[in-house]
């Protein structure tokens, strides 16, 4: 998806890294392993390793068998595999201990970390990791995946198998995850109950609005004022009329997708059936009223006719979208971006949702466990380095306390938003994401709905033809899925 | 005794000489086709990390593709494709063949124009399509040129109507191949005694009589190899309808082909029903060229 535009470069490094990927030295020291891995830990860590060190022999009695332990454990090579750079560039700006070494490869401690990188574009990511962990097994404890990432639309379909790790066997405890919004844990909680992965990012996600649209459509642009405007579905589709009046497109249909797709009430497959949400049928409705009125588009999101609204030209009134679109996909270091000149504003939109997220899984099997669970509590939990991360990517992080200190004062402004504080907003609506009706088929269904559902939009096709066409890509990827 | 031992048999010769293709063919033609029809019996495959089956269900898989009706819709997608493409390229390159071939045209630089001709050939269809999907998108040079020259009022989307995704996708092949069909075409006419032209001349014979009364007829072989490999070619359609509609074949998938059909299956690690599909295309592709080349080479008999 947004990974798209990175597709050509990283299967280039792709390739050098499955190549590089196998050489490792096993024969080091063993007694080097855990001494690296503390000083990459928490402060607690490492000051047991001191007292370890300084210790009397009844003490490094204790510590010969943690150390023992570990290095029976541990292995020397952490494997990552990612869809795109955004985790690595999270990893090395903020956890302590991580050397970059080059494109594909970084060092903690004397632990290689190698990136194993596959754009998602055409289902490459997925097929990729799915080849690997099916071989996991029979791999070798070098060649193992020790840490891999997944997206909120196909996060079940590995969640919900042995392939991940519960966090409770790393030895991370509710008490440690307790911060977070509990939508981050449900997405990624299995069907027996058990979390299976965590996320340093909340991606709540709302409206945002060109405020030179704004003012030019509702007469303010003020954040307030321009969400009394879009408060709900019938003054939206009111102020989408009037933005084409005076000149603008709303938006593309696609990007009002996903705040109706996040809020049905089932779930994509029932009994192994296909069941298209009244919702889902809201927003055809709707979208098909705006786009024979002009006043919505049917581009695809990331195209070039899509991307055109990022600047002042595109006439576009607002994008929809989470926190990594302010930093991700508005261009904001580009000359003439109407981010760059701070022309953006934010705003909840129609309902609350969330688009996105990246979850981190340790995957069964991994020799490196410690370090896994460290990097997990580290990224995840560590209320500093999630302010970091907030202040220097404007991401949405998932804690509930870092986000409240974000809104109470200066250090939330974006400048990208006109100095606005999204995160008073953005974490009110991280509360109110309900995701209880996430299934492992969303990726598949809400992409083929919304290609099936453009046919429509465009006058192609009869509302029963698109929907047949969609019923019939369903059937296709997911042959155990009947419709109707 | 004497007279036997100098005979050298170089019958060995030959077999050890047919051993590279017998090879290539066993592992890259037979076992394929062989393990592809062995599949098509089972139900395999992926739904999302479990794997189910392989069950054997016997003709199931076939009667499934039979029964939703979606082949020939496909194949229809396919031919009407096909056709758009290859018959303004045989045009094309029938008469640039015919242009290249005559000594009595004198055609200066021929070198650089055959050339020329064969480049698109060169670059891969994949990004031949990622181009034409730039040039023609909504925002793309070619609307904002006939927007400019005001033939249109507003974009036109190119991508949302029937007609014009099927026209790109033949012109592309159009363009593609017709430098290759060319090549193929000049090397047949080449290959016609050029006595035949000259007693034409002295006869009184004009160009366009040569051209349909001589160089055509004698063509025939040429003509019907390029036919068959174009029409397989044809029905193998993929890389330039799948980019241009990013895999979807839409509007309500009129350009999609078989291959585009066949792949969609693989998202699901679906053996069974792909090598089923498979199957079919092997018939179809069977009969075509069968009926092609009676078509073409029958009158020849006479």
């Amino acid at each position: 998806m947004k990974r798209k535009l990175l597709g050509v470069l990283l299967s280039t490094t792709m390739v050098a890294g499955m190549i590089a990927g196998c050489g490792s030295n096993s024969s080091a020291p063993a007694t080097e392993a855990p001494a690296a891995e503390e000083s990459a830990s928490t402060e607690e860590a490492a000051a047991e390793e001191t007292t370890e060190e300084a210790s009397t022999e009844e003490a490094a009695e204790d510590a010969t068998e943690e150390t023992t332990e570990v290095a029976a454990d541990e292995g020397k090579v952490l494997n990552i595999y990612a869809w795109n750079e955004e985790f690595k560039s999270r990893l090395t700006d903020h956890y302590k201990g991580y050397e970059e070494v080059d494109a594909t490869h970084g060092k903690i401690g004397d632990v290689d970390v190698v990136w194993n990188i596959t754009p998602s574009t055409d289902n490459a990511y997925q097929n990729n990791l799915d080849e690997t962990l099916l071989k996991q097994a029979d791999a070798a404890d070098d060649d193992k995946i020790d840490l891999f990432l997944v997206e909120a639309d196909y996060a079940l379909k590995y969640v919900d198998t042995d392939y991940t790790m519960p966090m409770a066997d790393l030895g991370i405890t509710d008490a440690d995850l307790s911060d977070q919004y509990t939508y981050t844990q449900s997405i990624v909680t299995d069907s027996n109950g058990k979390l299976k992965g965590s996320s340093w990012q909340a991606c709540s996600a709302g409206l945002i609005y060109n405020r030179e649209a704004a003012k030019e459509v509702l007469g303010t642009d003020d954040p307030d004022e321009v969400q009394a405007a879009v408060a709900d579905w019938d003054k939206y589709v009111e102020t989408a009329k009037k933005a084409e009046e005076a000149g603008y497109t709303m938006c593309s249909v696609n990007d009002t997708y996903r705040t109706y797709s996040n809020n049905v009430s089932g779930k994509w497959v029932q009994d192994g059936k296909l069941v298209i949400d009244d919702n889902l049928m809201n927003w055809v409705n709707d979208s098909k009223e705006l786009v024979d009125a002009k006043a919505e588009n049917t581009y695809d999101l990331w195209g070039d006719d899509w991307a055109k609204g990022k600047t002042p030209d595109g006439k576009i009134f607002c994008y929809f979208g989470p926190a990594w679109f302010f930093n991700f996909c508005l261009d904001a270091d580009q000359d003439g971006t109407i981010a760059n000149q701070g022309g953006w504003g934010y705003c909840v939109g129609p309902q609350s949702y969330f688009w996105g997220g990246t979850w981190i899984c340790a995957a069964t099997g991994t020799d490196n466990a410690g370090l896994v669970k460290d990097i997990i509590l580290t990224m995840t939990t560590d209320k500093d380095v999630l302010k970091e991360i907030a202040q220097k990517d404007a991401d949405c992080v998932n804690s509930k306390a870092v986000l409240a200190e974000l809104a109470s004062d200066d250090s939330g402004n974006l400048t990208l938003l006109g100095g606005q504080n999204p995160y008073a907003q953005l974490a009110e609506g991280a509360e109110k994401v309900d995701l209880s009706n996430l299934s492992a088929y969303d990726q598949g269904c809400n992409e083929e709905f919304q290609k099936a559902a453009k046919n429509y939009f465009e006058g192609n096709a009869t509302l029963d033809e698109a929907m047949d066409m969609f019923k019939k890509a369903v059937v296709e990827k997911y042959p155990e899925v009947t419709a109707e | 005794m004497k007279k036997k031992s100098k005979v050298v048999s170089y019958n060995k010769w030959g077999y050890i000489f047919l051993i590279p293709f017998v090879v290539v063919y066993l592992v890259f033609q037979m076992i394929p086709l062989v393990s592809t029809v062995y599949n098509s019996f089972f139900e395999n495959y992926r739904s999302g990390l479990t794997q189910i089956g392989p069950n054997f269900v016997g003709l199931k898989n076939y009667i499934t593709i039979i029964t939703n009706g979606d082949l020939p819709t496909y194949f229809k997608n396919t031919m009407i494709m096909w056709v758009m493409g290859f018959v303004p390229q045989i045009v094309l390159s029938l008469l640039l063949g015919a242009w290249f071939t005559d000594p009595s045209l004198k055609l200066k630089a021929q070198g650089f124009f055959k050339t020329v001709i064969y480049m698109p050939n060169l670059i891969m269809a994949s990004a031949f399509s990622m181009l034409f999907f730039t040039l023609f998108a909504n925002s793309g040079p070619i609307n904002s040129l006939l927007i400019q020259l005001g033939i249109f009022k507003e974009a036109y989307q190119f991508m949302s109507h029937v007609w014009s995704v099927r026209s790109l996708v033949a012109f592309m092949n159009c363009v593609m191949w017709f430098g290759n069909t060319t090549i193929l075409l000049m090397a047949g006419m080449m290959g016609i005694d050029p006595s035949l032209f000259e007693a034409a001349q002295v006869d009184g014979a004009t160009a366009t009589q040569i051209f349909y009364k001589i160089t055509l007829p004698l063509l025939k072989p040429i003509l019907i190899f390029v036919m068959i490999t174009s029409l397989i070619g044809g029905l193998q359609m993929f890389d330039v309808p799948q980019i241009l509609t990013n895999g979807t074949g839409d509007p309500v998938r009129s350009s999609m082909t078989l291959i585009m059909y066949l792949n969609k299956h693989l998202f699901s690690k679906n053996y069974g029903l792909a090598g089923a599909l498979s199957v079919f295309m092997f018939i179809i592709t069977g009969i075509l060229s069968l009926i092609v080349f009676k078509f073409t080479a029958s009158p020849e008999k006479k």
